[in-house]
């Protein structure tokens, strides 16, 4: 295939060159570790943010954020996991910290809060989330916990996801991996049952990707013990150390997990991902080879070749309408990044541009490997570089997270959600048609064909093709 | 959807258990946020967050949700060293790593939690830090730990004036400064057309009409052409007078002002509803001697026309009003104005001005069995409503969840509106708010009484 890249792809501050490569061309690890610099514009969140949206679809658990109003305000519900028993994640719990408390310390006011939370709703589970400015003021919320714990005989578990200890992202999820391991592991005298049934690391039951796949395996004999965490409850997640197999599908949020449970249960792990027909059809082959069982291996084909055929014509058609369309992706981790390339070239697409927020440098070397000779890589981008990328690579979508989502469309780019704020189902078989739509209608829509205002030529002239 | 509705149940305490401390399900968010949104309006600015990245992140995520707008903000990427030995040097670096790469002309700086319980002096970073010739960075402290984001919003007003606003010593100029406070930017552009139409002469900051509002080009501009300018906010000082629209917001900025530079300051309600809008005519009127014109006399006419077209649809019913405190004081007035009964009126902001201020309305037209609350949040009003309930909810977003589990109608009004479109573009100020909000209120009641009405009641006309 013919080099994309038409520029040497050059950063805007020196000391951002190494943040961006060309695939290929350099094989200069790219810095993704490295801190965002002092006054860009990043588009990188918090530890707490992290650890939230891993431990968030937990259902019945309230959680409470033990910081100031903002922490816990931007942070209401505002994962799109969907839930088939409580509501109770829902809810916005905040001490909501005042100058007295950063003064004086706020250890009581938490421990008052709790005291209350487990008087209304007696919840089997408080996750109490450190802030920055907790951790800051020394509050040691796992004492308190402690104490709380004890007290009232319930489940309340610290989270220590200050924020500030680092700019990025895995330190939360690794902070809610700790939390979720001091849920699960047995108190004594408490045994697990083992059972041939599977847990789900990685699936949050966004658009209610959790519950197709369930119905995947059910068909092909295989149970989903619980997944970690989409549409889970505290007493399903006790029974995790009772599975027989660990699926892993967001290597960033989840890999430390799984190595755990196998240390501590002996729960094999396996990498799967779901998004793409391919990749879909791939895994659920490899988890009836983990079986070795005719009868489930037998059901898999079945299932694969129904569900293939079924979704086959929509796909094609809307690969005649993309074929040769120019993409870009910027989402929060390598492992979404290689499945949206995946789907994108299913679809025909051309893949010019890739970045991640967190990604890690083994999974970078990957990307580029993957990526044709001169597209571009780019780790926690600021919007000036990805526009200016954007429109240099003449992208005509770009896949990414809600920051990104304007910046697209103000340069006339079309835009599919794919961050773990989406609403729509995009894994399994019926995603891969549903993501299929959603780069379509962003793509094609009629719209963009009346953006040059007819008044004045000249004017409309200057815009970005020139 | 039934399910749904019975689990949305179970959420709620089953008794009402006052919680004395911390908050469930918060009607406000933190100080940051406003003093962005703030710093938003003017023009070629770079609101810059002096803390973690993690909290720009959010503040940014929240507005863009919004407003459907791209938002650019900074931030001094905190890490464990910043916390130790304070943000100076992050604080340094980011003011000359931002006038090379980004090139605003202005960069406005808040703080956050972290830079203020370290304790970091801003003011005297900003004067060790090197500013290129002709570029200003000015400062607000917005500790979240102490009020909300339309406390940051006023306190960066306040920024904004006391680092710009500039009084050479002269005859003052005959024009009006109005500080808008934290409204969509449509409606900033209906205030400035009523200003316009009366033929008076003004400088509206912070002013985020055709930033937060822009045109698609399909060309990308990093600063869109809104916003206040610079040397507008600096001859502020130079005005004959000062209208601060809404008490919360706008009148620290508009006290300074008048500290400052002498230039005398009127407090205003924001102009939501008839009242209102009347009373900044009004103020207009007497301090610029100018006519009010037809054209304004005809839109207030048609405003109270349409009431009476439309009365009987919402006279007498029960009301639950929630969001930030001006926007709640203003439109409480309207819906007195229109008949309604505003049971229930809380803001998630602390400011015991602000039950003052709305028991003096209620008072006013006898109402005593109302609840009115400062410093709520939303399990305030929902154990409320559970008690005893109302016919319409009118707030933000985050009443969608009361208004399912309760199966009352909810309009959608003020800041946040993640889950419906176009809500910046549309003013709610002026006459042409009124027809808007009354055209939503009555629609949203009318609705549902052809949801609600069985086939035997269901009518062609209402
Ligand atoms: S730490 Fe403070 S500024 Fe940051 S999000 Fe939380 S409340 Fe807002
Ligand atoms: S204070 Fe820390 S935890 Fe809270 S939003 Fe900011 S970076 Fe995240």
């Amino acid at each position: 295939m013919e080099n994309t890249c038409s520029v040497e792809p050059k950063a805007f501050i020196n000391e951002r060159q190494g943040s961006i490569i060309a695939s290929g061309k350099s094989r200069a690890n790219i810095h993704c570790a490295d801190d965002s610099l002092a006054g860009s514009v990043s588009q990188r969140a918090c530890v707490y943010c992290g650890a939230r949206v891993v431990l968030n679809p937990v259902t019945d658990a309230v959680h409470l954020v033990h910081g100031p109003i903002g922490c816990a305000t931007y942070t209401w519900d505002i994962r799109g996991s969907l839930s088939s028993g409580s509501e109770m994640y829902r809810k916005s719990f905040s001490t909501d910290m005042k100058e007295r408390d950063v003064i004086f310390g706020g250890e009581r006011k938490l421990a008052v809060c709790i005291d209350e939370i487990v008087m209304k709703y007696h919840p089997p589970a408080i996750f109490v989330y450190s802030t920055c400015v907790a951790g800051m003021i020394g509050d040691d919320i796992v004492a308190v916990c402690k104490l709380a714990s004890e007290k009232h005989g319930t489940e309340v578990i610290p989270v220590e996801s200050t924020g500030f200890s680092s700019g990025n992202k895995i330190v939360g999820y690794r902070a809610a991996a700790d939390a979720l391991l001091r849920l699960i592991t047995p108190k004594d005298g408490v045994d697990v049952k083992k059972t041939k049934k599977l847990n789900f690391l990685g699936e949050y039951n966004l658009g209610g990707e959790k519950w197709l796949i369930e119905g995947y395996l059910q068909e092909m004999g295989v149970g989903i013990n619980v997944a970690f965490t989409g549409d889970s409850s505290v007493a399903a997640l006790k029974q995790a150390p009772g599975a027989s197999l660990n699926l892993v599908q967001c290597t960033g949020s989840m890999h430390w997990l799984a190595m755990r449970l196998e240390e501590e249960f002996g729960i094999p792990s396996m990498s799967v991902n779901f998004f793409g027909a391919e990749n879909t059809a791939e895994s659920l082959r490899r988890i009836a080879r983990f079986y070795d069982d005719e009868e489930i291996i037998r059901r898999t084909e079945i299932l694969i070749e129904r569900e293939m055929g079924r979704i086959l014509p929509g796909i094609r058609w809307y690969k005649e309408k993309l074929v040769g369309k120019r993409a870009a992706i910027y989402v929060g981790g390598a492992f979404k990044a290689v499945a949206i390339i995946r789907q994108l070239r299913e679809l025909g697409m051309e893949i010019v541009l890739t970045g991640t927020q967190t990604g890690k440098p083994e999974e970078y070397e990957n990307l580029s490997n993957l990526l044709d000779e001169g597209t571009i890589i780019i780790d926690d981008a600021n919007p000036a570089e990805i526009e200016k990328f954007l429109i240099e690579q003449k992208v005509d979508v770009m896949a990414g997270g809600v920051k990104e989502r304007v910046l697209a469309t103000k340069l006339g780019v079309g835009f599919v959600d794919h961050n773990h704020d989406r609403k729509e189902c995009l894994a399994g078989f019926d995603g891969a048609i549903n993501f299929a739509r959603e780069v379509y209608i962003t793509t094609c829509t009629p719209v963009w064909g009346h953006i040059r205002s007819p008044f004045n030529m000249e004017a409309a002239d200057g815009s970005h093709d020139e | 959807m039934v399910i749904g509705v019975i689990v949305m149940l179970e959420c709620i305490p089953r008794k009402a258990i006052d919680h004395t401390v911390g908050k469930i399900n918060p009607a406000k968010t933190c100080q940051p946020l406003g003093a962005m949104y703030a710093a938003l309006g003017i023009n070629r600015c770079l609101p810059h967050s002096h803390g973690s990245q993690g909290c720009c992140a959010y503040h940014r995520m929240a507005l863009t949700r919004h407003f459907r707008e791209q938002v650019l903000a900074s931030s001094s990427s905190f890490t464990e060293g910043a916390s130790v030995f304070g943000g100076a040097a992050n604080l340094k670096t980011s003011i000359k790593n931002i006038f090379e790469i980004y090139n605003p002309d202005i960069i406005a700086v808040h703080t956050t939690c972290l830079s203020e319980t370290i304790g970091d002096d801003l003011s005297t970073i900003i004067k060790q830090s090197e500013v290129p010739e002709g570029k200003v960075v000015i400062h607000a402290n917005t500790p979240s730990y102490q009020g909300s984001h339309i406390t940051g919003f006023s306190n960066m007003c306040r920024g904004i004036v006391s680092y710009l606003a500039e009084s050479d010593g002269t005859q003052k100029k005959n024009r009006v400064n109005i500080i808008p406070g934290f409204v969509n930017p449509g409606d900033v552009r209906e205030i400035r057309r009523i200003v316009e139409e009366m033929g008076v002469e003004s400088v509206i900051f912070p002013d985020t009409s055709g930033v937060l509002d822009a045109p698609l080009t399909s060309r990308y501009e990093q600063y869109p052409d809104g916003g206040s300018r610079v040397e507008d906010i600096r001859d502020s000082g130079n005005s004959k007078l000062t209208l601060s629209l809404g008490s919360f917001a706008s009148d620290a900025a508009a006290s300074l002002l008048q500290e400052k530079c002498g230039v005398p300051g009127i407090p205003l309600k924001l102009p939501i509803g008839l009242k209102a809008t009347d009373a900044l005519i009004m103020a207009l009127k007497e301090a610029f001697g100018v006519a009010v014109p037809r054209s304004l006399e005809i839109e207030r006419g048609q405003v109270i026309d349409t009431l009476i077209d439309t009365h009987h649809h919402y006279q007498g019913r029960t009301v639950a009003v929630f969001g930030d405190p001006d926007t709640v004081i203003a439109l409480t007035e309207f819906l007195l104005t229109m008949g309604m009964v505003p049971k229930y009126i809380i803001t998630g902001t602390p400011g015991s001005l602000f039950e003052k201020q709305i028991w003096e309305m209620l008072a006013e037209v006898g109402l005593t069995d109302c609840r009115v609350k400062a410093d709520a949040d939303l399990l305030d009003l929902q154990l409320w409503i559970r008690e005893s309930p109302v016919d319409l909810l009118i707030g933000t977003t985050h009443g969608k969840y009361i208004a399912r589990a309760e199966d009352i109608p909810l309009v959608r009004v003020g800041f946040p509106i993640f889950d419906r479109a176009v809500h910046p573009l549309m003013p709610i100020v002026g006459y042409r708010g009124c027809l808007r909000l009354i055209e939503q209120i009555s629609n949203t009641l009318l609705e549902r009484r052809d949801r609600d009405s069985t086939d035997e009641d269901f009518e062609l006309v209402l």
